[in-house]
């Protein structure tokens, strides 16, 4: 039965209106689902009592998927089938990875020939990042459908708030990929705020910094009334604590002069010692990255807290730039700013926790745990979402900024940008375009993201064709081009001729995301191998029906002979013999079918039996004894 | 003539007053609502109000309105755990049948 939770004064639901709805911060190293239960925000736990899911999967021999705690276990002696900080490829192509060492997965693309989205080749075969993602999600899911005890309506998963089209629509079909209906992205200092901006009241403009295991975020927000407006926000989705684990990993290799790379699973061992050494010096002087090679062979170096600090410096130097730069896209200075909120597993970091007040003048907060906030705020608006909260829906309405600007191609290869860079979402511009040569019937529109002037420097998202322009003097047609951009951060371009009402459109399904097709073709292959899951239990189970009717016949056919004709008795017996024969088969039908005709057959068989057991228990026996 | 909140049921209250930040209590009710005529009401209390009959197990009180009392005398909260599931539930001598959910019920 469902159990009861505890409800604010006055907002007990009705029963069965109650919709589950939970919160996913979908991470690079960690991901967590949060929910509202008995009215306040909180991390569901799995089994052991661990909220943070390592975000690792692995495609293990035998066909199984593990996740987690487990799959992370196999980063060293599985490495090339165990995947961990997906996140960073998710809406990228392998052209995108250049110079990424941290690429130590063996990458193809659909047709093999390097174009279009990257997939990572398993023993599973090629994964999309976006299906390894999926995986995860289906984890949280079934952990907050066991944890809530039903369905889930909806999540919110959140995205750093740099995430581009091409990769906040991977993370769309993820989800969708799980099963899981997404009742928006959220943006992850968005949704940081939101667990803070509610718990606290808070009212002003704070600065969220977000350094997680593999990307970096800052924004500024303002809240007022309850109101969360993005000011500006910017960052880097190749940045994070996994850095400072590889500077450290680097440092000890440098320090041991080994000669020969290191192995896929030496290098996963070496990094888990390097992130293990980090941890420990947020609160200790000295720590020592220790690797066992196998065979009695280990390799030690301490590291001291200054020599941590020297060597992560110039990423919390890049981090701090990023926070400048966005100071002056707010055209806000330092001290205009309320407090600075630390979000992300790295934020433990003594030096940047020092780097931020230096630049600040006073401490960052840190009162909610830095790697839950962002799960917390998206489970709070999950339930807003959902239609749990009567009543004040709509004062939480969210406000998030597009990242980088959207525009088009023009002539020349220079891009005109049509909705600048922060612009608050959801967003629709129009611009008016013309054609250039005289009796040009087509256009062709080429849709980029970028804050670059030449097109080639930009991201291309989309191109489309408006066909149908009726015949005129260069200049004179009217092609009106909208872009609109929903509150997922999702953009849609139309381009109208409006003299003429020719009109064309293209919702821009990144090229690195997952068309509807494939989308579709994936969830067939899930239907598919359950109905092939179902084909084979029906099989089993036909099978041992069948086998206990051909022993207990055969039992029979033994004991009572006599009851028989010869012709009976060996029509029985082929048809026992037929029935065996197909149980070796895989037909489950045809197995069902002929053991209900032996049924039907031996029923005559089974009267007489029953006929003679009454007449052997009644014979010669006193009447009123019996009853 | 009381209700009464198990051990479990109490510490799980206060541990949630105190991550909710206030509260001095739960408050018990009852509604006329649902499939089967009845539902539970399960509330934090901020405040007790004059007509309140008020109880206290574990050092946590619970505030009854006496209306819904007459349907609830008798009833013990619990705090239970399923697997990876966990709530409260209302262990009500009064009632007589309730809806395979267990969300709404009849006395």
């Amino acid at each position: 039965m469902a159990f009861l939770q505890i409800s604010e004064p006055g907002e007990s639901p009705e029963p069965h209106t109650r919709r589950l709805a939970v919160g996913i911060d979908l991470g690079t190293t960690n991901s967590i689902v949060a929910t509202i239960r008995n009215a306040v925000p909180e991390c569901l736990p799995d089994s052991q009592g661990h909220t943070m899911l390592p975000s690792a999967v692995q495609y293990a021999e035998g066909g199984d998927v593990i996740v987690g705690e487990e799959a992370l276990k196999h980063r060293g002696d599985d490495a090339l089938n165990t995947i961990t900080s997906v996140k960073r490829f998710m809406g990228r192509s392998v052209a995108d990875l250049r110079g990424d060492t941290e690429a130590r997965y063996n990458f193809t693309t659909p047709n093999g020939d390097g174009k279009g989205s990257l997939k990572i080749v398993t023993r599973h075969g090629a994964m999309s990042p976006i299906e390894v993602s999926a995986d995860i999600l289906k984890t949280l899911k079934a952990r907050a459908e066991e944890s809530l005890g039903g369905e889930l309506y909806g999540a919110v998963i959140t995205v750093p708030a740099y995430f581009d089209d091409a990769q906040r629509q991977a993370t769309k079909d993820a989800a969708k990929l799980a099963g899981l209906n997404v009742l928006r992205l959220l943006n992850e200092p968005t949704a940081a705020a939101v667990a803070y901006g509610l718990d606290q009241h808070a009212e002003g403009t704070f600065l969220i910094y977000d350094l997680g295991g593999g990307t970096f975020d800052v924004s500024i927000l303002r809240l007022s009334r309850g109101v969360f407006e993005v000011l500006a926000t910017m960052g880097d989705t190749n940045l994070g604590g996994d850095d400072f684990d590889a500077a450290l990993a680097k440092h000890a290799f440098d320090t041991w002069a080994l000669t020969r790379a290191l192995s896929p699973a030496g290098q996963a061992n070496l990094l888990a010692a390097s992130r293990a050494a980090k941890e420990a010096l947020t609160n200790a002087d000295v720590a020592t990255i220790r690797v066992d090679w196998g065979c009695g062979f280990d390799s030690k170096v301490d590291v001291t807290r200054e020599k941590f600090v020297e060597l992560t410096q110039p990423f919390v130097d890049r981090t701090m730039s990023a926070v400048k730069r966005t100071l002056r896209d707010a055209k806000l200075k330092a001290d205009e700013i309320n407090g600075v909120v630390l979000v992300g597993g790295a934020t433990r970091t003594p030096s940047v926790r020092a780097a931020l007040e230096a630049h600040f003048g006073k401490p960052p907060l840190a009162t909610m745990n830095p790697d839950e906030v962002v799960a917390l705020g998206a489970a709070i608006q999950a339930d807003q979402l959902a239609g749990n909260k009567s009543g004040e829906g709509e004062s939480h309405l969210l406000l998030d900024v597009i990242p980088l600007s959207l525009g088009l191609e023009t002539m020349g290869g220079l891009v005109e940008k049509i909705i600048p860079r922060n612009s608050t979402i959801p967003v629709a511009k129009a611009q008016e375009f013309t054609t250039f040569k005289d009796g040009q019937t087509a256009m062709a529109l080429h849709v980029v993201q970028g804050e670059r002037e030449l097109v080639s420097d930009c991201r291309s998202l989309a191109r489309f064709e408006l066909r149908g322009i009726p015949p005129m003097v260069a200049g004179s047609a009217r092609i009106r081009v909208t872009f609109q951009v929903d509150a997922d951060g999702l953009l849609s371009v139309s381009a109208t001729e409006t003299t003429s009402n020719v009109r064309a459109e293209v919702t821009v399904k990144p090229s690195y995301g997952l068309g509807d097709g494939e989308i579709a073709s994936m969830l067939q292959s899930a239907f598919a191998s359950a109905n092939t899951d179902m084909q084979a239990r029906a099989l089993a189970e036909a099978r041992v029906d069948a086998s206990a009717l051909v022993t207990a016949l055969s039992n029979a056919l033994v004991v009572d002979r006599a009851l028989l004709t010869d012709t009976e008795h060996a029509a029985l017996n082929s048809q026992i013999a037929h029935l065996k024969s197909l149980a070796e088969g895989s037909d489950h039908r045809a197995i069902v079918r002929a053991s209900e005709a032996l049924n039907q057959a031996s029923t005559e068989f089974a009267g007489r039996r029953m006929d003679r057991a009454v007449r052997e228990a009644l014979t010669g026996r006193d009447i009123e004894k019996i009853v | 003539m009381s209700v009464t909140l198990t051990q479990a049921a109490a510490n799980h209250v206060q541990k949630y007053i105190a991550k909710r930040g206030k509260g001095i209590g739960i408050r018990l009710g009852v509604k006329t609502t649902g499939c089967s005529g009845l539902a539970y009401k399960l509330e934090y209390a901020d405040d007790s109000l004059p007509e309140d009959m008020v109880f206290e197990s574990y050092g946590t009180k619970v505030m009854i309105d006496p209306k819904s009392f007459a349907v609830l005398d008798g009833t013990e909260l619990d705090f239970q755990r399923e697997g990876l599931n966990e709530g409260f539930k209302f262990n009500n001598p009064r009632e007589k049948a309730r809806c395979g959910c267990g969300e709404s019920f009849t006395v």
